[in-house]
């Protein structure tokens, strides 16, 4: 039997066929994973300025005290210190202390809070939240309401200031309200490139208004889920369902500064006992010795060929001009330069333990 | 999608363009557009002995990794040497500077095998409708 999973679409579906866009199923959504190609629209990103369709993504509200309601307990990150119109990025965890997602909560007002959460996984967030928090009834999912645009690049600022005036006194992580077009955008100096940017949460039904009049201008090009994937993992950002899982702890994940041990969470006693006992693998990142592309998956193994961990995450890098990844190894290995493998039975890459971040001085604190 | 009528081709999206005994192979710009922006070739050595329809290279994009059959067996006379360092030649020339191999051709009927451009205009028709 054929079990079809019908997949849901963004207001901007017709859009992205019009301009002649690869669609692919990803997270429940029919998305673009290219428009031109993967490369130029990277490119593009690191030079100028793109337009992402981020629309799968989930938002939530909460009103009340952080507190009160329960929402500073669900959450990793210190909220009752979080500045009114700033942003914060932190984890979901459940019991065992892995993670339920990542996510990143916005200080509305003194006690109005606005959540972002991967798409793939509202569904499940929404659950956690309505069963977890001590006053469910503050919480609200708007996703189906939400439509969301990333604006992307050194270029953005020069672009979005002309249709929002004031944007530019965004500093990096915070957010406002803003007129635009008519609408009242949610607009955060955010994003999963690495480069200046920002985050555009506008009405779901009117997106595709917002989406034509930036493509009007003659410096801005769609990207897609492709470019963006390859710009997030040069600056070794996790990405949920590969460096992130319910069975993985975000101090495996190396998140630890997201993380506020002077206050209560759940999953905090399960993660003090990992800093207790110690933990047994980590998450490491490797620069391949030719253009290779690593696929999450690959086995690494050793320099005397011990199989000691997998690969999350892979690609090739533009800007190293050489295959990258990120995996998690046994805590015993991954000291900076090691030398490993990455691969299968067949086919092995040479490759060189490093940090993270692939790709550095970028336009992201311009 | 571009099909040059002089060639003939493989249902795995390779390309063949015989001139004596001597068979210049790639792979066609369907297969080049599926692949999206190639970042690696792995190419035969020269000498090596190839099967008709046998794996001999391999080539990776910033999406996938997918294996190279040869339309004909033969010997790998010569590579092109230059995708080492611009593998995206295959996407802007899949055709013409993107070639992959030269084999010396072992057995000439093998080529009754192979769909001419024809042939494959007609395949990819089909390929596209499922």
């Amino acid at each position: 039997m054929l079990v079809q999973e019908i997949l849901k679409k963004t207001p901007l579906y017709e859009e992205h066929v019009a301009l002649g866009a690869r669609i692919v199923p990803f997270g429940g959504w029919d998305m673009p994973v290219q428009y031109e190609g993967i490369l130029a629209e990277y490119q593009h990103t690191r030079s100028a300025v793109t337009l992402f369709d981020i629309c799968h993504m989930g938002e939530f509200t909460i009103e009340g005290d952080c507190q009160e309601t329960g929402l500073d307990q669900l959450v990793t990150m210190s909220l009752v210190d979080l500045p009114v119109k700033t942003c914060r990025y932190g984890l979901l965890l459940n019991n065992q202390g892995g993670a339920i997602d990542d996510l990143i909560v916005f200080r509305l007002e003194q006690n109005k809070w606005f959540i972002v959460v991967n798409g793939a996984t509202t569904q499940k967030d929404a659950e956690h939240f309505r069963k977890n928090l001590k006053q469910p009834n503050s919480f609200k999912d708007v996703s189906s309401q939400t439509g969301k645009l990333d604006l992307q690049g050194p270029l953005s600022r020069d672009v979005l200031k002309t249709l929002a005036p004031g944007i530019e006194k965004l500093n990096y992580f915070s957010f406002d309200h803003f007129d635009l077009l008519g609408e009242r955008a949610l607009i955060s100096r955010t994003g999963y490139t690495g480069e200046l940017g920002y985050e555009i949460f506008f009405p779901w039904n009117k997106t595709k208004n917002l989406w034509q009049e930036l493509l009007k201008n003659s410096k801005v090009k769609p990207a897609g889920l492709g470019a963006r994937d390859v710009l997030r993992l040069e600056m070794g950002y996790s990405l949920y369902g590969h460096e992130l899982e319910e069975n993985i702890s975000p101090l495996e994940s190396g998140l630890n500064r997201f993380i506020d041990f002077n206050k209560n969470f759940i999953g905090k006693e399960a993660l003090l006992g990992q800093k207790e006992s110690g933990l047994s693998r980590k998450l490491i990142g490797f620069v391949c010795e030719n253009r290779r592309t690593p696929r999450a998956g690959y086995k690494i193994y050793s320099a005397t060929e011990q199989d000691i961990g997998v690969v999350t995450s892979g690609t090739f890098s533009p800007s190293l001009n050489l295959g990258i990844g990120l995996g998690f190894v046994q805590s015993d290995h991954g000291a900076l330069g090691e030398k490993i493998f990455v691969g299968d039975e067949r086919n092995k890459i040479s490759a060189t333990i490093t940090g993270k971040s692939f790709h550095k001085n970028t336009s992201l604190k311009n | 999608m571009e099909v040059e009528d002089h060639l003939l081709y493989t249902k795995d999206h390779e390309w063949i363009n015989i001139d004596g005994d001597v068979a210049t192979i790639g792979i066609s710009d369907y297969a080049q557009e599926a692949l999206g922006d190639i970042t690696y070739v792995e190419l035969p050595t020269v000498g090596d002995e190839i099967e008709q329809f046998g794996e001999f290279a391999s080539i990776e994009s910033v999406k996938a990794a997918s294996d190279i059959f040869s339309p004909m067996s033969g010997k790998v006379i010569e590579v092109n040497e230059g995708l080492e360092a611009k593998p995206g030649m295959i996407n802007k020339s899949c055709y013409e500077k993107g070639w992959i191999a030269k084999i010396e051709i072992t057995d000439m009927d093998e080529s009754s095998n192979l769909m001419t451009a024809d042939e494959y205009r007609k395949f990819l028709e089909s390929v596209e409708l499922n």
